[in-house]
């Protein structure tokens, strides 16, 4: 493991300038979520039939309902799909981060929900993974008792996940996977309730993920949408200061190479404060924000006071008076508000 | 179980490392209904396992009875697999049985120990006022292993024993997913029942079938020492709480108390002294015990003056460190059947871990029973291991990753590294006659007795 990240140190100091592109697979922060990028392009009645295989326009940042995916960058996460479950390769670096998040998501579940079962802590309790990958994340959390969605809209990430779980009998009833985007799930699941919309969801985790969208208020819709009142919202991402300009962009994608050049967009990540603003105007209250740390030699995360690069944040959505006062009218919120 | 090549039997020190001991209860088996993994036309009936541990010696039933006991691993499916039979105790027999073990229980109390020199009269002793705690109890084996049995018993919502279980075969795992291959160890008995378990525990012994299976490059070497253990009936009863080992210069001899009238033997000597000490009738051999621990024959005239100078030097400094000197007690005659001897090695595993599988126990190290620590070292690696896959479960994490077996090799390997070095290093410096290397020992042992910081080091991590 050392000297993997070793050698990995060496050729990134080597090769400063060499392109990123064909084939430098590193560890990724979500590749699978920059196609998420298209859920909040797609309109949800017209588009639903057009899924992955749509060549579709990369616009600016956080324009609004207008960024896509990169079509070379859809097959890149592709051919990386049977890559995820390698622990010291290019995902190295999101398989130690399960030491921090799923404690985080966890805790922060078992202070609300009393554990019933010794042994599974989450049983009883329905969780949503947004941007799944390979299911790194959806495993532990499925093997911790809860019923696990994962959702991703690379088909191949999802055959990998479905595949990886399905060897252990006790993940077999625990996660399931859908090759699909959020919007697409809230949807769905609009459609099929007469009420205010399927709250069926204890908690919703996205890991990794809103670093990679344009439009997060449409994400933060959506997310109050198929949480019950009182669940829980868990995401993860990256700071937009100097500091993570310089390690998470330059030392991370060009020098260190942990990951690939061109995977982060520094306009698109968001400060701990704003994204709070942005959760609090949809119904939400967040409860706790916490700093994390990479340690690019030996290979872990650490918790850490600074939410100057990499932060977690846990977030409650609030009962149902909240959504009637949301400040922030949502053209597409009208829409699906039918 | 060890298959040891001249008896079964494991003289052992045996340490504390679970909680366990102090609640032996018996209850019933319960099979648990394990799941079956189907895959694409394998036999239908594959269950998987979550842990299973090959071997259900002290070590290996120990591990599966901390894991079950476990909160963290609630649910999980257990299996100890033991190739002989199981070793019910319905009430503890009259007779001692040879093998015993000394136990470092953290919170049980006191046994003093006595090192004393045969060429000198370099003396250190280990006493009630150095240590709170008692350093160690003198527990048979076999209660040991029957009692852990019943506690196995009351555990059976997760823990499965199957006894008279020999391994045939182990396959290993691809270390990651190959897109067709299953990704567990797989276990195939003699009976052609084929398991599947996500952690395979080694707990196998000193020729470890596990470890050769793997090929982990094994350190290792004989002493060409045997081990010989009898049951002796004291002369006298006597407040039995001392345990007493003279280094001989063909092997350090050992006494130690079972009850106020009966003590265990292991007198670690040459293989043809052994072989002879077998071949001896009663009588003899208690003679020969008696004057193994009493006569003075070996001790040189040079030593001796070098070593009483010392001696008034090191009270002048320190008048009051030291204790008084206690002696051993004499044999009067030794419990029938029980003269047995063993080869003695030692052994160490470069490394305890692979893909999905630890190693334990002496399967992983083997030393020397003169300081009482082999089984003492396999139980800490069993609270070792029962806590990082606690911790691991607790995190949602599959068993067998490496991540946490690497620090279970880590901290153990740290931990055993340097007690098998001074073991070793004990058994090579006692193994000798020559005068600088006795001189040394002898101001060395002196020394050590008056300083009660050492002491209580000493004592402090031989009770770990």
């Amino acid at each position: 493991m050392y000297s993997n990240k070793f050698s990995r140190l060496m050729l990134g100091l080597c090769c400063r300038k060499s392109s990123a592109v064909c084939g430098v697979v590193r560890s990724g922060f979500s590749w699978t979520t920059v196609c998420q990028q298209r859920t909040l392009w797609l309109q949800r009645n017209d588009f639903l039939e057009m899924e992955k295989h749509t060549v579709l326009r990369q616009t600016g940042a956080r324009s609004v309902s207008q960024t896509t995916v990169d079509p070379s960058e859809l097959r890149r996460f592709q051919s990386l799909a049977s890559k995820w479950w390698d622990e010291q390769g290019e995902f190295a670096a999101l398989h130690a981060m399960n030491d921090l998040r799923v404690p985080f998501i966890r805790d922060n579940l078992l202070n609300v929900h009393r554990a019933r079962h010794p042994g599974k802590p989450l049983a009883g309790l329905r969780i949503l993974d947004v941007g799944c990958g390979g299911g790194l994340l959806t495993e532990p959390l499925g093997r911790l008792g809860a019923t696990v969605l994962g959702i991703d809209p690379v088909e191949n990430s999802i055959g990998t996940a479905q595949l990886h779980s399905s060897y252990d009998p006790d993940l077999r009833d625990q996660v399931s996977y859908q090759a699909c985007t959020l919007e697409e799930l809230s949807a769905e699941e609009e459609g099929g309730e007469q009420e205010q919309g399927a709250a069926q969801f204890d908690a919703v985790v996205a890991s990794e993920v809103v670093e990679h969208l344009a439009d997060l208020e449409t994400f933060a819709f959506c997310c109050s949408n198929v949480l019950k009142p009182g669940g829980s919202l868990f995401i993860t991402t990256i700071n937009k200061t100097n500091l993570s300009y310089a390690l998470g962009i330059i030392v991370a994608e060009q020098i260190l190479r942990i990951v690939p050049n061109g995977t982060h967009d520094w306009e698109k990540f968001i400060s701990p404060e704003e994204l709070e603003r942005l959760l609090e105007s949809n119904g939400f209250s967040v409860q706790s924000v916490q700093g994390m740390l990479y340690n690019p030699l030996s290979g872990a995360w650490s918790w850490t006071n600074s939410t100057a690069i990499n932060y977690a944040l846990h977030a409650v959505r609030l009962k149902d008076a909240a959504e009637d006062s949301s400040p922030h009218p949502e053209d597409h919120a009208a829409a699906a508000h039918s | 179980m060890h298959k040891l090549t001249k008896a079964p039997l494991a003289l052992n020190g045996l340490g504390r490392c679970f909680n366990t001991e102090k609640h032996w209860s018996a209850v019933k088996i319960i099979r648990r209904g394990l799941v079956c993994a189907q895959h694409e036309g394998d036999s239908g009936k594959n269950e998987v396992y979550d842990v299973i541990i090959s071997g259900g010696g002290m070590v290996g039933s120990a591990m599966a009875c901390s894991l079950g006991m476990d909160p963290n691993l609630t649910g999980k499916k257990i299996l100890l697999l033991e190739a002989g039979k199981k070793k019910v105790m319905d009430k503890v027999p009259d007779a001692y049985s040879t093998r015993v073990s000394s136990i470092s229980p953290g919170s049980a109390t006191l046994l003093s120990g006595t090192v004393w020199d045969a060429c000198s009269d370099a003396l250190i002793t280990f006493d009630k006022e150095n240590l709170q705690d008692e350093m160690a109890y003198i527990v048979e084996n076999d209660i040991i292993v029957a009692a852990i049995t019943k506690q196995l018993e009351g555990l059976s919502d997760n823990v499965q024993v199957k006894y008279r279980s020999k391994v045939v075969k182990y396959t290993w795992p691809m270390p990651h997913q190959a897109a067709d291959s299953i990704p567990w160890v797989q276990v195939t008995l003699a009976n052609g029942e084929t398991l599947q378990t996500k952690l395979l525990i080694g707990a196998d012994g000193p020729n470890s079938m596990v470890r050769q299976e793997l090929g982990i490059p094994t350190v290792k070497w004989n002493y060409d020492q045997s081990a010989v253990v009898a049951v002796l009936h004291l002369s006298e009863p006597t407040e039995n709480n001392v345990a007493w080992q003279r280094f001989l210069p063909t092997g350090p001899i050992a006494m130690l108390p079972l009850s106020d009238t009966e003590s265990s033997l292991v007198w670690s000597t040459s293989h043809q002294i052994a072989e002879g000490l077998l071949e001896l009738d009663e009588e003899s051999f208690v003679d020969a015990i008696n004057s193994a621990f009493w006569s003075n024959e070996n001790q040189s005239e040079l030593i001796e003056t070098a070593g009483s100078l010392f001696r008034g030097a090191l009270s002048a400094i320190m008048p009051s460190a030291g204790s008084p000197r206690q002696l051993p007690p004499s044999v009067a005659g030794i419990g029938p059947k029980t003269r047995v001897m063993f080869p003695l090695g030692m052994g160490h595993a470069s490394e305890y871990i692979r893909h999905r599988v630890a190693l334990i126990g002496d399967a992983a190290h083997r030393v020397h029973p003169l300081a009482g620590q082999g089984a003492n070292l396999g139980f800490g690696d069993v609270a070792c291991l029962t806590q990082l896959l606690s911790q691991a479960a607790f995190n949602g994490k599959d068993l067998g990753a490496i991540q946490h077996l690497l620090e279970y090799e880590t901290e153990r390997q740290r931990h055993n590294l340097p007690m098998m070095a001074a073991i070793d290093l004990m058994k090579r410096l006692y193994s000798t006659n020559a005068a600088p290397v006795v001189l040394l020992r002898t101001f060395g042992l002196q020394a050590t007795n008056m300083l009660p910081a050492l002491k209580e080091q000493i004592m402090a991590f031989a009770s770990k």
